[in-house]
């Protein structure tokens, strides 16, 4: 451990005579190593503009969504009466419960990608993205239900109480359980890119988006709060110093709370708007705006957006809530599914909301097409790049001291995903390496390295590396659901069975 | 029909006092002792994923100590004076618990220490003891 802080101690005074050309280093560095991978992941289908990895999430949350007859609208009332209890025996007082499931799995999901990347998404696709994005986020809850319920089905158990779960123990149980060869082959490639997901999109994302908005507002260097972020997160995850984390975990959940409310106050602010920002929506989503690809181009946004912000069907989901215990695989799918709804369709669209509302997206008031600027983004009233920057501008139009409190969200919200992606990165790589602390501790020291890395590096190399790692996370998981879906089926309909004959009882 | 003291007792003094007081009335009357050990707990609380992983393991951890280091100590005492003792451990809302736990022992009093917390925090959130003098469910003794 000692040796690990010199080591930080040594970047920090290496970094500083030479910033910038150390930054720049890191990011060509990084952007060559990458891109190839980012280009596999991203292909579009032959044909076609649509990256295949986009349909593969969608046509799987769709194909769910069938195979087990809308259960994101048949059990919506269902899990909320779960979250507030009214299943919950009484005697299991002192255990996880539902509330706790849900609201730990959401402060992995709930974070930047609602902030910043609904930004992207707008600034690439235009408002018409919201309405791609809506439709993605409640077609996600079905896989969310889906791979939520066999992670629970799944799980290791072990004599000291603990259980670990995931993809990667139901893509191996499941598929011996089935017959199905190569169960073994893809839990490993499950694995891989979970770890990698787990330092791009849980870590070097948050980490960029988290030292950019700090550098825009406050003025302070990227590298500087790199080091600090890196430096905390170490703290808790090498250092166990564990009160932070649980301070963030009690704060983060307020300041989602209260980013809702202050978005919501915009709205009802420029309430005299809200028709015509759904107008745009509509008319963005179904019309050509002049955006690059025209509507295709919004759809595609809207989807990355909502799949890289729920994370429905990549499966990390079911790695925290494997972890509960319950009697009921099933209880614990209806559940997880109200969160791509928390994520997706109410926190994702109120920053999209604010972002049209406030008009930050450039229109020429006589075509009613969108200006675009050389990179083919949409041009923004403030002229600053897309992210939390836009989001930021937008807040800030409103209130003026919106883009400070943003700040600390922000910060707050990258910590909090960072560290409930360490703990997905440290069961994927214990899953491949073994249980052992040495073992963990080799990962969480890469882990704290890559956070730096992230705040350094350019947000377009970051971005890209983020979602191709995430969704490479997707092949595996959504090729695993389909072969055992029909598991999850005789589960769900001998839970509702129960549930009708009062054999699963109500306590309140 | 037998008298029985549920007695709410997590170590400190002022529950020492509530039980010296409860036993000595107990070997008047011959009332059974129910040691009633409550964790406070909320459902609605927030938990890292990690804490989420270790619960179930915290909690046997949690439920082994208070029964070894707290309850099983007085419960050999109190038993080798021939008084009938039981022990219960229970997580939740402590005076909520201590309610449930009267009517579903059929608990003929309740006896608890008071615990004194004073100004804002009492002010805002109530003490145990104040909290049972209004809901308890059979007469409560409050002990100084």
């Amino acid at each position: 451990m000692k040796y690990a802080l010199a080591a930080l101690a040594a970047t920090a005074t290496l970094a500083r005579p030479a910033d910038a050309s150390i930054a720049e280093t890191i990011d060509s560095v990084f952007a060559s190593s990458t891109g190839w991978f980012v280009n596999l992941i991203f292909a579009n289908l032959p044909g076609t503009g649509i990256p295949w990895i986009v349909g593969w999430l969608v046509i799987g949350a769709f194909v769910f969504t069938l195979y087990f007859g809308f259960i994101q609208v048949r059990a919506f009332g269902h899990a909320l009466q779960i979250v507030r209890g009214k299943y919950s025996d009484p005697k299991d007082a002192g255990e996880v419960s539902p509330f706790q499931a849900l609201t730990a799995a959401l402060s992995g999901t709930v974070g930047l990608g609602n902030i910043a990347g609904v930004a992207v998404a707008v600034s690439i696709g235009g408002a018409g993205a919201t309405f791609w994005m809506i439709l993605a986020g409640l077609l996600g809850m079905a896989s969310k239900f889906t791979e939520c319920t066999l992670g629970v089905k799944y799980r290791n158990e072990y004599p000291d109480g603990s259980v670990s779960g995931g993809p990667m123990y139901y893509i191996k149980k499941g598929f011996a359980e089935r017959g199905l060869p190569l169960g073994g082959f893809m839990a490993i490639m499950f694995s891989i890119f979970c770890v990698l997901g787990a330092l791009g999109g849980g870590n070097m994302f948050q980490a960029n988006q988290a030292a950019s908005q700090v550098q825009s507002v406050l003025g302070v260097p990227t590298w500087i709060t790199g080091l600090v972020l890196s430096g905390i997160v170490f703290l808790v995850i090498v250092g166990g110093i564990k009160s932070i984390a649980r301070v963030t975990e009690k704060v983060v959940p307020f300041m989602g709370g209260g980013y809702f409310i202050v978005g919501m106050a915009i709205l009802i602010l420029n309430w005299d708007m809200i028709g015509w920002a759904f107008s745009e929506i509509i008319r963005g989503a179904f019309t050509d705006t002049g955006i690059i690809g025209g509507m295709v181009g919004a759809i595609i946004q809207g989807f990355r957006r909502a799949a890289f912000s729920n994370e429905a069907g990549i499966g990390s989901a079911a790695i925290a809530h494997s972890a509960v215990r319950t009697k009921e695989p099933i209880s614990e799918g209806f559940v997880s599914l109200l969160e791509p709804f928390i994520d997706t369709v109410i926190i994702c669209t109120m920053t999209a909301l604010v972002i049209i509302i406030t008009q930050q997206l450039l229109i020429d008031a006589n075509t009613g097409m969108y200006l675009l600027d050389a990179n083919g983004r949409i041009q923004n009233v403030e002229g600053v790049g897309a992210g939390v920057p836009l989001t930021s501008a937008a807040f800030g139009s409103a209130f003026g001291w919106a883009p400070y409190a943003l700040s600390v969200a922000v910060f707050l919200f990258a910590f909090s995903t960072m560290i409930t992606w360490s703990y997905y990165g440290v069961k994927a790589w214990t899953y491949m390496f073994g249980e052992g602390e040495t073992k963990e501790l080799v990962f969480k020291l890469a882990f704290c390295f890559f956070i730096f890395v992230g705040a350094v590096t350019s947000l377009d190399a970051v971005i890209d590396f983020s979602d191709a790692a995430l969704f490479s996370m997707a092949i595996f998981n959504i090729i695993a659901l389909y072969f055992l879906m029909p598991i999850v089926k005789r589960e769900l309909n001998s839970y509702l069975l129960r549930l009708k004959s009062g054999q699963i009882k109500a306590y309140k | 029909m037998a008298e029985i003291y549920l007695i709410a007792y997590d170590g400190s003094d002022t529950a020492e006092r509530a039980l010296n007081y409860a036993a000595a009335r107990a070997k008047a009357s011959g009332a059974a002792l129910i040691l009633a050990h409550v964790l406070e707990w909320s459902p609605y609380s927030f938990l890292s994923a990690e804490e989420v992983a270790e619960r179930h393991k915290r909690r046997k951890e949690e439920v082994g100590r208070a029964e070894t280091v707290i309850l099983d100590p007085i419960r050999k005492k109190l038993s080798a004076q021939g008084l009938s003792v039981s022990t219960e451990v229970r997580y939740g809302h402590i005076a909520e618990v201590i309610c449930e736990l009267a009517t579903e022992y059929k608990a003929t009093q309740i006896i608890v220490g008071r615990t004194g917390e004073k100004g804002l925090q009492a002010r805002l959130f109530g003490s145990v003891p104040a909290t049972l003098a209004q809901v308890a469910p059979v007469p409560c003794t409050i002990i100084p």
